[in-house]
């Protein structure tokens, strides 16, 4: 059951790859490129986010 | 160890839309998608509720996230402009909560399994409210992020079928540890094309939403499940 499960699964996965190139393509040539500053602003709620998960990691142990 | 699969991660193909002169709708796209979310939500969590009053077995999850996907890629796309989208996120989500609630019952079993799952709960709450808020408040534009989001997803996927087959816990940490900041990215992205007038559909900036908040959670229960764990 749970091999059939996972092959059924990993067959999906890669339909969905084939689903999600048409996005990237398009993201990739016709997306907004970063100006100044906007890298930064992303890194550090990201920065953030990494310090909670290691904070609850030491919460649970 | 549990062994989870973080795949619930389908999402539609954005369009690159983006209309600046229209705050309002924003804003209204905004109200809705809130309202929207905390439904979906709700019903999850019901369904996760029936599904651990039902025990329903651990292989219930691969068959939620194998329908969901399917759902996200034929059916909800179809429907999303039209009130029968509604139902097919609700069925969405409640089939989502359904798989949910048999990992929870799993992760119960454990030692420590329910300060894990309050711990996640708490933790994905955390980031979620964290995350929109800054969005909200940022006056930036984060569409720039489209192209590495869309890698980020790709790669991740290619490493989940890779694990699906060789099991590696290592592997499934660091997917997991990718999922969360990936999703993360993801919440600030599709925050800020609502704001901005580029999605329009409040339908699927809901399931944009939700599956970031599924896949930080069931993620976190991984990681703190393998670290936080007694095994």
């Amino acid at each position: 059951m749970n091999l059939f499960l996972q092959i059924t699964l990993a067959v999906v996965l890669v339909m969905m790859l084939f689903f999600l190139w048409p996005a990237f393509k398009h993201w990739q040539e016709h997306g907004p490129k970063a100006s100044k500053g906007d890298w930064p602003a992303v890194v550090l709620p990201l920065a953030l986010v990494v310090g909670l998960v290691v904070l609850l990691v030491a919460l649970v142990r | 160890m549990l062994r989870k699969d973080n795949v619930a991660m389908n999402r539609a193909p954005f369009s690159l839309t983006l209309d600046k002169s229209a705050p309002e709708v924003g804003n209204k796209v905004l109200r809705n998608t809130y309202m929207l979310l905390a439904a979906t939500l709700a019903f999850s969590a019901l369904m996760a509720g029936v599904s651990m009053a039902l025990a329903l077995p651990t292989w219930m999850y691969l068959v939620s996230v194998i329908g969901a996907i399917l759902m996200g890629m034929f059916v909800l796309p179809r429907t999303a402009n039209s009130s029968a989208g509604i139902g097919v996120i609700f069925a969405i989500t409640g089939l989502l909560g359904l798989g949910l609630g048999s990992i929870l019952t799993a992760y119960l079993a454990l030692p420590k399994g329910p300060e894990i799952i309050a711990t996640a709960f708490g933790g994905t709450a955390l980031i979620f409210l964290g995350l929109s808020g800054y969005a909200l408040t940022a006056k930036r534009d984060f569409s720039f992020l489209g192209g590495f989001v869309f890698a980020g997803m790709m790669v991740v996927v290619v490493a989940i079928i890779a694990n699906l087959f060789l099991q590696m816990p290592a592997l499934s940490l660091a997917i997991s540890a990718a999922i969360i900041l990936l999703m993360s990215a993801f919440i600030l992205f599709d925050t800020s094309r609502i704001i901005n007038g580029g999605e329009t559909n409040y339908i699927m900036a809901t399931y944009g939403l939700y599956l970031s908040i599924f896949n930080i959670f069931v993620s976190l229960l991984q990681i703190l499940g393998i670290m936080g764990g007694d095994d």
